[in-house]
């Protein structure tokens, strides 16, 4: 085309970045690259490869090593062999390398940037202006935190080595927000990148290199699913920090089940945009091409649900049209495009049959005619609007440039349609008032809230989902938490299974016996017979019957959850207003304090002077979490815009306790009280030998104006009880205190819904030490992070 | 009549507000291939002769429509930030774009020390303003590359009216007290008759900032409406001056409003106040415009004014102008940029393009 032309038509024409550096960089390896290992690069012991190919042309790009047993055993071996050492690196000295990496990154910047988009398919300006800037950010911001670990985190300590696999979607991005907070805080790393997109991982290690990080600090090992589940396995591993689908998210939970690795899942999503009335329409309609046609729409948060308030959703629409018809697709080089290429063929061939789905099961289907390049995958914006909420693409994650609306009449409509979802990632509402927008982020299920914006990311914001989304944060000060375990759980001792006395036959007199108390379960704030029907004995040390409980099942467990998920109205009750109820709770435990120490010696044949010290520290973390209730606050962030994030503690909603065997009391408050302190409802089961002293607390909670609902306690078997919590998928988190076996149990069967779960793998803690048994250790697992970000400016 | 069919009734029955020989330039589109813009989805990117698009009549003020308008700084500021990232043109495109840009500038002096010299330095400029061996070397020589008008207080209107005699370049006269919009509104009306008499075709009024801060929008529209009546047949460019509105959400009222009241343009700005054009406000008049259009059929054009004085700055603006409203609305009688020393960076970019040399300003006729 001439000048001429150009000036008649005002067409845009071509725009391509440069390749040469990254092929010379390519050719600079003969397009081959083995997995880096204790600081060097080295094939597979067995020599194994597999091949990575350009999204955009479907060209082979390079040959990678494909990781076996012996090569991740070396990497984990190199990891930790220099875990200690970098440990114990001061923060300052830490900090410097971290600084170094975040230099070294934007000194490689362009390079970084051309690689990710030749190998992962997405724009160069995404790249360019997004992933490679959020990345060194994060290096920056973590730079920070190893500086002040030692100040701010001095009750904790490295998790040790970390196993981390990514996703193809942020390659280099994700990379950043796993290995820069895990090096930061004292841990090593061995990392495996997706299979489609290995390349600026490997570009990475050599960055590093160069920038002086020690050797083993950071291991690659490239290759495909089952080199992560080497990984996932692999007996020397602390930690599995997973970002990816929920399929696998969920495979890894029972893999790790009872192994006592910790755990972060960023998982899917299929997350809300919800557009009221009184939005900035424009604004809103450019916010969808940022939520779902970012990145192909491969993005974990995408906005990929539109939720539009009907009296404004044909304006609305038809404007998300006419904007569709100005997105350009092209080379991923191009300067020039709104978006490039879906990374493999199998991912579009995935696209394609749902949306086919989807308009079978009677979506309108809309895609803009505009002109796709010839070759690759690509696959153009999509809009299905008219969607039913029973339609499959309604539900299923499609992670390509497919949105699908729907619309509702009210913000309660709007907040039913939006959290009626497995997923609870992200969430973006667009109104210009700010009580509706507020409220509306308040009650969104989901990890983050973006107020009349969509997929903003900062290393200052925490980053994670709810529900089946995953669990952990990533970001922010909640994301150090995920690379680092409390120093007052380490070194804790297994727990001495106390042996059951066994019931001893006595001989009846004619004295009057006592009035028979028969203890029921307590569920929605009644005491409620056992569904079965049975009765346990509970046996005092010396083998005498003190008293039968029921014999809890599966029902009472479904109606005790049932209770608690209709008593919703705790979490929105006021902070001081749980204080109160906490105080009172221990006020009345107090006023009847000798007969809960004489039941507590009677079950547990400690003496009368140390029941009595339960039952005293009993009521002192009444009051601990009374006290924590109106201060255990969120942050203020401070991301790099006008405005802020809010990064509130919320609570998990309905959680199952399985209490530990000894301490029948206080196992049972140091557990419920700081989950009902930040809001959750419960269902407890209390110690399987001695369920007695949580039986009598019945006439207490009913004193104390505890609202039904709150706190419900089901007698029996802690496992098999502890089994259907795990499972039940609509109880929130379990947290589970027993046997190693009972934790690997809840563990498993927690991936229904992918409940968070809080075990102790058989390792007793001293309920009577307050730093490992109360505060925020207990309150930070109670609690989930939202970070919602409100840009503000008129 | 719904709106749309207004409009095409319009069309098809002639009813052009505007003589033929009114802002005739950049008439590239006579000799262009009808082709179709497959990107911008656009209709015919054979533009619009400048007197193709029916006049905006104007509309009962619709305060309901006003008071609805809402605008979110932050997804603005957004929506222009990522902008260039998305929108480039390199080489010959690029040439062609600042070409383009050329022939929809104002080239405005607005100054106390304006002499009439100085204005038919000016105009000469407008006539050539870029250098005859550029142009041939751009492969566009035989066609006719002015600027889109002059603008000059209305002192100067009949100098500059004479200076470009025959050339086809209309003169644009600020008016209605320009900068402060201040003075005794029928005196107001009586300048603007005075520039027509003198021959100007195009009217820049300002509006009184009053009316917006004070939120009275019918006074607003009132003296729009007097000011569309009193340019007749001279099309009547509303300035907003919007760095004296400050909030964006004023500016789109502001923009509604003085379309409603008949506005051929919006323009941004005066020059004068201490924020001219931005990306941000010209985001916010582009999505009134269209919204205007979306409602009435009505295209109205839009100028930017102040601080575009570089290339790079001009391509952002013209991109946003395609994306948002489209491919019409790169053509001068649609779009016009208030500048005086963006012309100059131009021609330098343009010689860098021809030559490969980066260029000097003293290498190109002052203006």
């Amino acid at each position: 085309m001439s000048v001429a032309n150009y000036f008649d038509t005002m067409n845009y024409g071509p725009a391509p970045e440069s390749d040469n550096e990254a092929r010379d960089w390519l050719a600079g390896h003969d397009g081959s690259f083995g997995h880096f290992i204790n600081g060097a690069f080295a094939p597979s012991a067995d020599g194994a490869t597999f091949e990575t190919f350009e999204p955009a042309t479907g060209a082979r790009l390079a040959t990678l090593a494909r990781g076996g047993g012996q090569d991740v055993d070396a990497a984990v071996a190199a990891a930790r062999k220099s875990q200690g050492p970098w440990a114990k690196l001061s923060g300052h000295e830490r900090a410097r390398h971290l600084y170094a990496l975040a230099r070294a990154l934007q000194r490689n910047g362009r390079l970084l940037a051309v690689i990710e988009a030749i190998d992962n398919g997405k724009p160069i300006r995404e790249t360019r202006d997004l992933d490679v800037q959020l990345a060194a950010r994060h290096f920056y911001h973590h730079a920070g935190w190893a500086q002040l670990q030692e100040s701010e985190f001095a009750d904790h300590a490295p998790v040790g080595v970390v196993g981390q696999i990514i996703p193809w979607n942020f390659p280099f991005l994700m990379l950043a927000w796993k290995v820069a907070p895990a090096l930061a805080l004292g841990n090593t790393v061995v990392l495996k990148p997706a299979e489609f997109t290995s390349l600026t991982a490997l570009l990475f290690a050599e960055i590093a290199t160069a920038a002086g990080l020690p050797a083993g600090v950071l291991n690659i090992v490239t290759g495909e699913g089952e080199t992560g589940g080497l990984i996932v396995d692999h007996p020397d591993v602390d930690k599995i920090a997973f970002t990816g689908s929920t399929e696998v998210g969920r495979l890894i939970r029972e893999k790790t089940a009872g192994s006592g690795k910790s755990l972060t899942l960023e998982l899917g999503g299929k997350s809300p945009f919800i557009v009221f009335d009184d939005a900035d329409i424009d604004g809103a309609v450019e916010g969808v091409v940022d939520a779902i046609w970012f990145n192909q729409g491969q993005v974990c948060c995408a906005g990929s649900r539109l939720l539009v308030q009907e009296g404004v959703a044909h304006l609305f629409h038809e404007r998300l049209k006419r904007r569709m018809e100005t997105l350009r697709i092209g080379s991923p080089l191009d300067k020039c495009i709104d978006m490039g290429a879906i990374v493999a063929p199998v991912q579009l061939q995935r696209i394609e049959a749902l949306v086919k789905k989807g308009v079978e099961e009677g979506a309108v289907l809309h895609q803009a005619k505009l002109e796709m390049p010839k070759g690759g995958s690509f696959y153009p914006p999509t809009l299905l609007s008219g969607v039913q909420p029973t339609s499959t693409v309604a539900v299923e994650e499609i992670f390509g440039p497919v949105a699908v609306s729907m619309t509702f009449r009210t913000p309660e409509e709007a907040v039913q349609l939006a959290n009626h979802t497995r997923y609870g990632l992200a969430a973006s509402i667009w109104s210009e008032t700010i009580g509706l927008a507020l409220d509306v982020a308040a009650r969104l299920e989901a990890g983050v809230v973006w107020v009349n914006a969509t997929n903003l990311f900062d290393a200052a914001a925490g980053f994670g989902g709810k529900k089946e989304s995953g669990f952990g944060r990533e970001g922010g000060r909640e994301g150090c938490y995920e690379y680092l375990k409390p120093k007052a759980w380490q070194g804790l001792k297994e727990r001495k299974t106390a042996k059951l006395p066994e019931l001893k036959s006595v001989a009846n007199d004619f004295a009057a016996p006592p009035v028979d108390r028969t203890a029921k379960n307590f569920i929605g704030g009644k005491q409620a017979r056992p569904d079965g029907n049975y009765s346990r004995a509970v046996v005092s040390a010396k083998g005498k019957l003190l008293g039968e409980v029921g014999e809890g099942n599966r029902k009472d467990i479904r109606n005790a959850v049932a209770a608690a998920r209709k008593a919703a109205g705790w979490g929105k009750a006021t902070a001081h207003n749980r204080a109160q109820i906490l105080y009172y709770i221990g006020e009345n435990l107090s006023a009847r304090a000798g007969e809960f120490a004489d039941r507590i010696a009677a079950m547990t044949g400690v003496s009368n002077a140390n029941a009595r010290r339960e039952v005293e520290v009993s009521i002192s973390r009444l009051f601990t979490y009374g006290a924590w209730a109106d201060k255990y606050d969120g942050q203020v962030h401070n991301p790099p815009l006008r405005g802020v994030a809010l990064a509130m503690p919320e609570p998990q909603g309905v959680v199952g306790i399985v209490c530990p065997p000894e301490a029948p009391l206080l196992g049972l408050v140091s557990l419920l009280a700081p989950l009902i302190a930040v809001g959750n409802r419960v269902v407890a089961i209390p110690s399987e030998p001695h369920p007695l002293s949580a039986t009598d607390l019945y006439s207490v909670l009913e004193t104390s104006d505890v609202p039904p609902g709150v706190i419900n306690i089901v007698t029996g078997s802690a496992m098999e009880l502890g089994q259907v919590l795990a499972a039940h998928n609509d109880v929130d988190a379990v947290w589970a205190f027993g046997d190693a076996e009972l934790s690997a149990e809840v563990e498993k069967l927690s991936t229904g819904n992918l409940k968070r779960t809080f075990v102790d793998y058989g390792k007793a803690i001293d309920w009577y030490d307050t730093t490992a048994a109360e505060g925020t250790l207990f309150l930070r697992r109670a609690t989930d992070v939202k970070n919602i970000w409100i840009p503000y400016g008129e | 009549m719904t709106a749309k069919t207004a409009d095409r009734s319009a069309r098809e029955a002639g009813l052009q507000n505007f003589a033929a020989d009114q802002v005739v330039t950049g008439d590239s589109h006579r000799g262009a291939a009808n082709e179709r813009d497959p990107r911008s989805g656009a209709p015919p990117s054979n533009p619009p002769s400048s007197n193709h698009w029916p006049r905006n009549p104007g509309m009962a003020l619709d305060l309901g429509w006003v008071m609805d308008t809402r605008v979110n700084l932050s997804a603005t500021e957004k929506r222009v930030a990522t902008l260039p990232g998305r929108r480039t043109v390199k080489k010959d495109a690029q040439a062609a774009w600042l070409l383009k840009a050329l022939t929809c500038i104002d080239l405005t002096t607005l100054n106390g020390d304006d002499t009439a010299e100085r204005v038919r330095r000016l105009c000469a400029k407008a006539m050539h303003p870029l250098r005859p061996d550029l142009i041939e070397a751009l492969g566009m020589g035989g066609r006719r590359i002015t600027t889109g008008a002059i603008c000059v207080y209305h002192r100067f209107v009949a100098t500059a009216v004479e200076a470009l005699d025959g050339s086809g370049i209309p003169v644009a006269a600020v008016s209605t007290g320009f900068p402060a919009g201040l003075t005794p509104h029928p005196l107001k009306v009586k300048e603007i008759e005075a520039s027509v008499a003198d021959g100007a075709e195009e009217i820049d009024i300002v509006i009184t900032r009053e009316h917006v801060l004070t939120g009275n929008w019918q006074a607003l529209y009132d003296e729009m409406r007097d000011y569309r009546a009193a340019c007749g047949d001279a099309h009547v460019k509303a300035i907003l001056a919007t760095g004296d509105l400050k909030t964006l959400r004023n500016v789109a009222r502001a923009s509604l409003v003085c379309m409603m009241a008949g506005a051929d343009f919006i323009k941004t700005s005066t020059g004068k106040e201490g924020v001219n054009a931005t990306l941000a406000v010209t985001l916010t008049m582009l999505r009134a415009i269209r919204a205007y259009e979306e409602r009435t059929g009505f295209k109205v054009g839009y100028k930017p004014a102040g601080g575009i004085s570089t290339a790079k700055d001009v391509l952002n603006y013209q991109f946003l102008m395609k994306e948002e409203l489209g491919r019409e609305w790169l053509e001068p009688d649609l779009f016009r940029i208030g500048a005086s020393s963006l012309l100059a960076d131009i021609e330098r970019q343009l010689e860098h393009h021809v030559t490969g040399a980066y260029s000097s300003f003293h290498r190109h006729a002052i203006g």
